[in-house]
């Protein structure tokens, strides 16, 4: 990663303008062209450095509906039970974390029905039952990495 | 053409940029030839949207662990019910603290009320910061823990986190 990598995530990271040229803008600001600014992005994107350029859609506003969960995996059946969370198309990610609630992980679905009726389907396949987290108020939303 | 978008335009027009923004130098205009629609009108719903705030802005999700920010780390707090909405609000103005939300306690099996995620480049300097923002805010008494992340299995799913821009973060 080069100095120009380095400014178009900061830069990026606050906001595309929205205007017809707006890579024109960025070009004036941080002095390279809007094709080179492109070919960059593109690049960060096809190495996996960046997931997504696009809209921050606001989660709340979307419908569908939305939880963070967490479940106690004996270890001896971690990696199985990753693999079968990872086959199902409601867990948006999956972590694990240093706790007896080894693994955490987003669900997305359509309705909170399909919220319930995926976690019950993960308890019957697992014998594991969830904790289900979903969120009740947000204080703050800021991600932001400066690199 | 009218000046706005037709709802069955701007509902393609929402599809599309569910997947993101195109990589052009122009990306309202090629938005408009996919919805046969002007540029102008496109721009126009778009900030519309974001201006109602279906959106906080064309911007990126960083693969943060490719870019060296490998302490990821869940601080949980188990915060009195009449303190848990202040106590979010400061923790959440804090430096360091990229979200905060409160969650349901399930008891017996989970304690804590309020979760704060804190990315950082290393373990010891994430935990150190922690400790930090715990006695400065006189919070260090209340019952709370450090969830680091070791392993990150999948980072984003089906239809529904088709706007994975939105953090999915439940």
């Amino acid at each position: 990663m080069d100095d120009l990598d380095r400014r178009l995530i900061n830069r990026l990271q606050l906001g595309l303008p929205l205007v017809r040229q707006p890579w024109q803008v960025l070009a004036t600001e941080l002095g390279y062209s809007s094709a080179e600014l492109l070919d960059r992005l593109h690049e960060m994107l096809i190495d996996g450095v960046l997931t997504r350029f696009g809209p921050m859609f606001d989660l709340d506003r979307l419908g569908g509906a939305f939880t963070l969960a967490a479940l106690a995996v004996p270890e001896p059946r971690f990696e199985a039970v990753a693999e079968l969370l990872g086959d199902m198309p409601e867990v948006a990610h999956n972590y694990r974390r240093e706790h007896t609630w080894n693994m955490w992980f987003v669900l997305a679905c359509a309705n909170e029905q399909a919220i319930s009726e995926t976690l019950s389907r993960i308890e019957q396949l697992t014998g594991l039952v969830p904790l289900n987290l979903p969120k009740e108020e947000t204080y703050h939303v800021g991600l932001y990495f400066p690199v | 053409m009218t000046d706005t978008l037709n709802a069955q335009q701007a509902l393609q027009l929402r599809r599309h940029l569910e997947t993101g923004l195109p990589l052009t130098s122009r990306p309202f205009q090629a938005l408009a030839e996919q919805i046969e629609a002007s540029e102008q009108q496109v721009l126009e719903q778009v900030r519309r949207w974001h201006e109602q705030g279906l959106f906080r802005r064309v911007g990126l999700v960083v693969n943060h662990r490719a870019l060296g920010f490998a302490a990821n780390a869940m601080l949980v707090l188990d915060v009195p019910d009449a303190l848990v909405d202040e106590v979010g609000r400061r923790l959440g103005q804090a430096p360091g603290i990229s979200l905060c939300y409160q969650r349901p306690r399930r008891l017996p099996q989970w304690q804590y009320n309020l979760f704060c995620m804190i990315h950082g480049r290393q373990r010891d300097r994430v935990e150190a910061q922690v400790q930090a923002l715990l006695e400065q805010h006189l919070l260090d008494d209340l019952p709370h823990q450090l969830l680091f992340s070791t392993q990150l299995f999948k980072q984003c799913g089906g239809r529904f986190a088709a706007p994975e821009g939105a953090r999915a973060d439940g």
